[in-house]
């Protein structure tokens, strides 16, 4: 909470600064003092975490694998020529990593160009529900009253609705591809940033420095923007780092009902159902795209593991 | 307590409704004809698709169908099918078997992850907290359809044909008692006993550091006295917290491991449900799923006041 207010007072120590009769003398140690914010030090303490530093690593990499599978692979997925009947099930070897599939094509090649529909989401997703969720609980703490009450309410009846049988709901309905996957589990997943922004609000609105900040004129946008936006900053990323792996794993959950990403689309949580049939015989076929899946939601969450400890230093 | 526990109740009806309104337009929307689904390939018979639509109203507004269908709930009468099967009927029937699977699932997640939890936070830094931080980690991170095939390959198949222990079912059989429910049940534990042993970690080792526990210790109390009655009493309220919204989750989360052991819950019956658009069915099923997420919120809230004295309710 004591870092989370030098962030937020930049404001006034810069009136104050500027204010003071010494101030080209206190200026070096005022600039000193910003450096070691709660981000300055957050980043030194992710510098040096090997957990933050595997994981950042791992994101990357699926990042430049999504973005250009063509580096890794010359194979393409898309390409209905590829795959050999003959080739059904053949377990790996060195000119086919990962084997082959029920349908004779590589493993290798369609796990390699899976990453991007993960990707896709997970990015999306979060994206929408940061936008979703900060908007309308900004609102609901500023409004308050009527407006607060109902738009809770709203909340809770999107909390109580189980996220998988939601999804398998309202995705039942759709065109089953990345993007309809994002704004489902988006639909569904909003509520917790709402939470995070709407008490951020309450919380702060009527500190001292923004009764300061008001008084010297600024405009509600203005308040939110400095003071309000930089207290709710901390929770909300570290709970976008976490949940953007968890949509990885929940669009995989949905293709593995088969109500995901449609084929001729890639997911490797339709590749798992697919191979799901024959498991028992191949687990390879299973276990490849399985593993991939794992190591990608494990890469996100070390990732918000690591900034949760760094921005929290209550649990040191 | 009373009076509290009256307003609670009344504030969780219009959360309900909205709730059951949300999926019945949902359930509205979902695409095609049900008549026609009912008949299959053949064309349906006009006659009977008019009766048919009349009977279940399906001819009338959304809003119309929605007020007959509240209204019946009102009443406890959860409706029929097109078929004409009592909704009620075939909820009773799938339902034992998700109750008992998540009810397994709830008691493996809260003692195996609450007493992991403990472990760690009284050995902080040691190798055993490592340990378990470390395989927290990677369970979180397994999707549980994956978690499911990997145990079901390992403990229901390799260690019966590897060294010849038959213990676990690889597929539910009901005649196989609560050893069918093991596996399952681990699987659909799996990932919240990773959380809830990150929690009670995380709680009981903020608890440690209050003044009351140093209070206790140099009173000289044993310290099984001082972790047991005074740290974890007051470290439990969030980890209560979270073992009564999941359990909500567990039952409508038995999706997946319901259909990798084959076994016929809630998870199927929806499933099934959405298929054949069946919007009764599907509506029935969710707001019984949420109504047991509410109530076991509301035991939550009443569980804190056993747990910590100070919290009272008018």
């Amino acid at each position: 909470m004591r870092d989370t207010t030098t962030v937020g007072d930049e404001l006034t120590t810069d009136t104050q600064t500027a204010g003071a009769p010494s101030a080209s003398k206190h200026a070096k140690p005022a600039k000193k003092e910003r450096e070691a914010s709660l981000w300055s030090d957050a980043m030194g303490d992710l510098r040096r975490n090997p957990v933050f530093i595997i994981g950042a690593v791992l994101v990357l990499f699926l990042l430049v694998l999504a973005a250009v599978p063509g580096l890794f692979t010359s194979g393409s997925p898309f390409d209905a020529t590829a795959c050999k009947l003959q080739d059904s099930l053949k377990t790996p070897s060195s000119s086919h990593w990962f084997g082959y599939d029920i349908q004779g094509c590589d493993v290798y090649t369609r796990t390699v160009w899976a990453a991007r529909n993960s990707v896709i989401v997970g990015i999306t997703t979060t994206t929408l529900v940061l936008l979703v969720g900060s908007g309308l609980g900004l609102i609901a703490g500023w409004v308050g009253g009527f407006v607060d009450s109902v738009l809770s309410r709203f909340t809770e009846i999107f909390f109580a609705i189980p996220v998988l049988l939601g999804g398998m709901l309202i995705m039942s309905g759709l065109q089953g591809n990345a993007w309809t996957v994002s704004v489902v589990l988006a639909t569904l997943g909003w509520p917790q940033i709402f939470r995070i922004m709407r008490s951020s609000v309450l919380q702060n609105k009527n500190n001292d420095y923004v009764m300061a900040a008001r008084a010297l004129g600024a405009g509600t946008w203005r308040i939110t923007v400095r003071h309000i936006l930089p207290n709710a900053v901390a929770p909300v990323i570290v709970v976008g780092a976490i949940s953007l792996g968890v949509y990885i794993s929940a669009e995989a959950a949905l293709s593995y009902l088969g109500i995901g990403v449609q084929p001729p689309g890639i997911s490797w949580g339709l590749m798992v159902s697919d191979a799901s049939v024959r498991w028992l015989q191949a687990p390879h076929v299973l276990l490849f795209p399985a593993a991939a899946l794992s190591v990608t939601v494990l890469a996100f969450i070390m990732v918000g593991d690591a900034v949760r400890d760094a921005l929290d230093p209550k649990l040191r | 307590m009373g009076r509290y526990l009256i307003r609670r109740l009344i504030q969780a009806i219009p959360v309900l409704i909205g709730a059951t309104f949300l999926i019945y337009w949902l359930a509205f929307k979902l695409p095609g004809d049900p008549i026609q689904a009912l008949a299959g390939e053949k064309k349906a018979d006009p006659l009977v698709a008019a009766m048919l639509r009349e009977k279940y109203h399906l001819d009338e507004s959304f809003l119309a169908q929605y007020w007959h269908y509240i209204t019946n709930l009102a009443q406890g009468n959860f409706g029929e099918t097109l078929t004409g099967r009592s909704v009620w009927d075939k909820i009773t029937e799938a339902f034992p078997y998700t109750v008992n699977l998540a009810l397994l699932a709830f008691a493996i997640e809260a003692v195996v992850g609450v007493l992991a939890g403990i472990m760690a936070a009284l050995r902080r830094g040691r190798f055993l907290d490592q340990l378990v931080l470390l395989s927290t980690l990677l369970v979180i991170s397994v999707p549980v359809f994956v978690t499911g095939f990997v145990l079901q390959l390992s403990l229901g198949v390799k260690l019966k044909t590897d060294f010849g222990f038959d213990f676990f079912p690889v597929s539910f059989n009901e005649a196989d008692g609560i050893r069918a429910y093991l596996l399952p049940a681990l699987v659909l534990a799996s990932t919240s006993l990773a959380y809830v042993a990150r929690l009670t970690r995380t709680s009981l080792m903020e608890t440690m550091r209050a003044d009351y526990v140093r209070t206790a210790t140099a009173k000289g109390l044993p310290r099984s006295r001082v972790v047991g009655r005074h740290a974890l009493r007051n470290a439990l309220i969030p980890i209560v917290t979270f073992l009564g919204a999941d359990l909500g989750s567990l039952m409508g989360g038995a999706v997946i491991t319901e259909k990798i052991f084959n076994i016929h819950g809630i998870g199927g019956l929806l499933a099934e449900s959405v298929y054949r658009k069946e919007g009764t069915v599907i509506v029935g099923v969710v707001s019984l799923l949420i109504i047991v997420y509410l109530v076991a919120n509301l035991a939550v809230d009443m569980l804190y006041a056993v747990l910590d004295p100070r919290i009272r309710y008018a």
